[in-house]
């Protein structure tokens, strides 16, 4: 894109003050992720407070948490929920979507349209969402992670909309051909919707990798707690991660063993990251806020 | 290819229907597409379970509510459980504490993507302007509890800032446990996670506006700010007052992860709010009862709210939500 002719560069002053902020903004945001990656490395001898760059770095608190033990299981526990629910997640969302994508001539289509929008604007509330999940006898089930956030409606609106957009003229040729629908669902729409399902599956592995409320309400049993839990309990909480590890080895920082924790939480989503941000630019949510 | 072979198929003489064709009648289109409910049962199935069922078991705001005894067995109290909640400290505790977050972030968090996205749009560097927002997007991504433990290493007792302030002689500082500024901490949070990913939409609102606006603005010698006043400002009204209908509909929510992570380190007092105070009566406590009355009134005030909001939006000439 070229710079319209009328977009002048600001005075001097108005730059440098821009300049300053941007430079504010970056170090506000930076900083912290900079200071708990090296904290992580840290040694006995290396933790300095204010310092940036430790003096000796060690693999000793990554080594201590990955041998096995509560984070290593967690991690386990939490990879497994990201990759069942986001399969399931995506398959239901999809068949919706397709399923609500011809209103106008599948008769009661559009009234279960609009029962699913309005849930975005209400949930039932914490206490009979519990009693439900209860009653169903998920409590201290991995199913109590995946199945109350099961299909997001916003997301189902994002690809209905990108259904709704693919050219008529080729389902009609694949239906004249005989086509029934799954065959023309799993033919010719997903194969041409991979952009929008690569962006709504990093959407809810996202959410099934930071799940916690979800987690915190239904699991009782700490042997079965996702990555969240334990950052909570031992990171947040303070209780002490070196001791459960493994007591005889010689024991990493405990600040180091946390940093550790809260570096191998964050590392999947900085990973999945930046193929999350090539499609949300491309107005895939734009396109849902006026659907 | 298959559209070679749709024509071809066309060319035939139509053939007799074997069977007789489906009428035009209701029945008739319903069971033409019968394979389309079957891609919309399970997802629909979801709604009806998950969202809609538990409606339902707000009723046990109007009884006794006992797990053992269920829905059945429990005994039918009326309004008791509201009135106890009306005359309990603790919710008129976690109610002030709801609103004076909710109104700090209203008045600080919501307007902050604004400026941010004015600040952004205004680089004429792309490069400049694309690191930054991938750099301001990021922490919407990560969840709560690493956001927080970011915070409480850089922030909190034992890290850099009161490692910086106890040299300049301040003492010991920890303002991941101070309650009196809890509200402002919590804010600040909310903003640092999310202005960046509330830039998207007003970016989107930017980009639809016609640049030939600003161009003749600028030939009739308006600089860059009498620009963004009279035509980026005014152009983001709407998606602005939309997301304002929105927020107002959850005043009485705010963050119930972000709040309940810190409890430990702040205390209940400042920090309890509608729905932590709703988890530890119900869930924690056992008090389903009154727990539930409690989320049952919050979410009526939340649909009233919103409904009201949105009306007022229309009456004043805006879109409005719906």
């Amino acid at each position: 894109m070229t710079t319209p002719l009328w977009r002048e560069r600001a005075s001097i002053p108005v730059r440098a003050l821009k300049g300053v902020v941007i430079a504010a903004i970056i170090a506000v945001m930076v900083y912290p992720f900079v200071y708990v990656v090296l904290a992580s490395f840290g040694t006995n001898n290396s933790f300095k407070r204010f310092g940036l760059v430790p003096s000796e770095f060690s693999f000793e608190a990554y080594g201590s948490i990955l041998s096995g033990g509560v984070v290593t299981r967690a991690l386990f526990v939490s990879i497994g929920i990201t990759l069942v629910g986001t399969a399931l997640s995506v398959f239901l969302t999809a068949t919706l979507a397709y399923g609500l994508s011809r209103t106008r001539e599948v008769p009661g289509t559009r009234a279960v349209l609009y029962l699913v929008l309005v849930t975005m604007f209400f949930a039932a509330g914490i206490i009979p969402t519990y009693l439900l999940v209860k009653g169903l006898g998920l409590i201290d089930s991995y199913w109590s992670l995946i199945l109350p956030s099961l299909v997001s409606a916003f997301n189902m609106v994002v690809m209905r909309n990108f259904f709704m957009r693919l050219p008529k003229e080729l389902l009609d040729a694949a239906r004249i051909d005989g086509a029934g629908e799954w065959q023309t669902f799993l033919r010719i729409v997903l194969p041409l919707s991979k952009a929008v399902i690569a962006v709504i599956a990093l959407f809810y592995a996202v959410a099934y990798w930071n799940s916690f409320f979800n987690a915190i309400l239904y699991l009782n049993d700490a042997t079965k707690w996702p990555i969240q839990l334990v950052l909570n309990q031992y990171v947040l909480q303070g209780a002490s991660l070196s001791q459960i590890q493994n007591p005889e080895a010689p024991q990493p920082p405990a600040e180091a063993v946390q940093m550790a924790v809260v570096v191998l939480s964050t590392l999947p989503i900085v990973i999945v990251y930046p193929f999350l941000q090539r499609y949300f630019s491309k107005g895939v949510l734009t396109g849902a806020v006026k659907g | 290819m298959l559209l070679k072979r749709s024509a071809r198929h066309l060319r035939q003489p139509t053939q007799q229907p074997t069977r007789p064709r489906p009428g035009t009648g209701l029945a008739g289109r319903m069971w033409r597409e019968r394979d389309m409910y079957a891609f919309v049962l399970p997802g629909f199935l979801f709604f009806v379970v998950f969202a809609y069922l538990p409606l339902l078991g707000n009723i046990a705001a109007f009884q006794d509510y006992s797990p053992f005894l269920g829905f059945g067995g429990s005994t039918w109290v009326g309004l008791d459980n509201f009135a106890a909640m009306f005359t309990d400290p603790a919710v008129w505790d976690a109610l002030r504490n709801t609103l004076v977050i909710s109104v700090l972030q209203i008045v600080f968090a919501f307007p902050a993507p604004i400026a941010l996205a004015l600040l952004l749009n205004s680089l004429i560097s792309e490069r400049v302007k694309r690191i930054m927002q991938t750099i301001v997007y990021l922490p919407h991504f990560l969840s709560w509890v690493i956001v927080i433990a970011i915070w409480q290493a850089v922030v909190g007792g034992a890290g850099p800032l009161a490692d910086l302030l106890a040299k300049l002689g301040a003492g010991h500082v920890n303002v991941m446990a101070n309650p009196d500024t809890f509200p402002i901490l919590v804010t600040s949070q909310v903003i640092w996670k999310d202005v960046g990913w509330g830039t998207v939409i007003f970016f989107a609102a930017i980009s639809a506006i016609p640049p030939e606006l600003y161009e003749s603005a600028a030939a009739d010698g308006a600089g860059a700010w009498r620009r963004i006043w009279h035509i980026t400002l005014p152009g983001l009204i709407p998606v602005t007052l939309l997301l304002l209908i929105l927020r107002l509909g959850s005043v009485l929510t705010v963050g119930f992860e972000q709040i309940l992570l810190q409890q430990p380190a702040v205390g209940a007092e400042a920090s309890q709010v509608l729905d932590t105070f709703v988890y530890f009566r119900g869930v924690v406590g056992g008090d389903w009862g009154l727990a539930t009355a409690a989320g049952l009134l919050k979410g009526i005030v939340g649909t009233v709210l919103i409904v009201a909001a949105n009306r007022l939006a229309k009456r004043s000439g805006a879109e409005g939500l719906f």
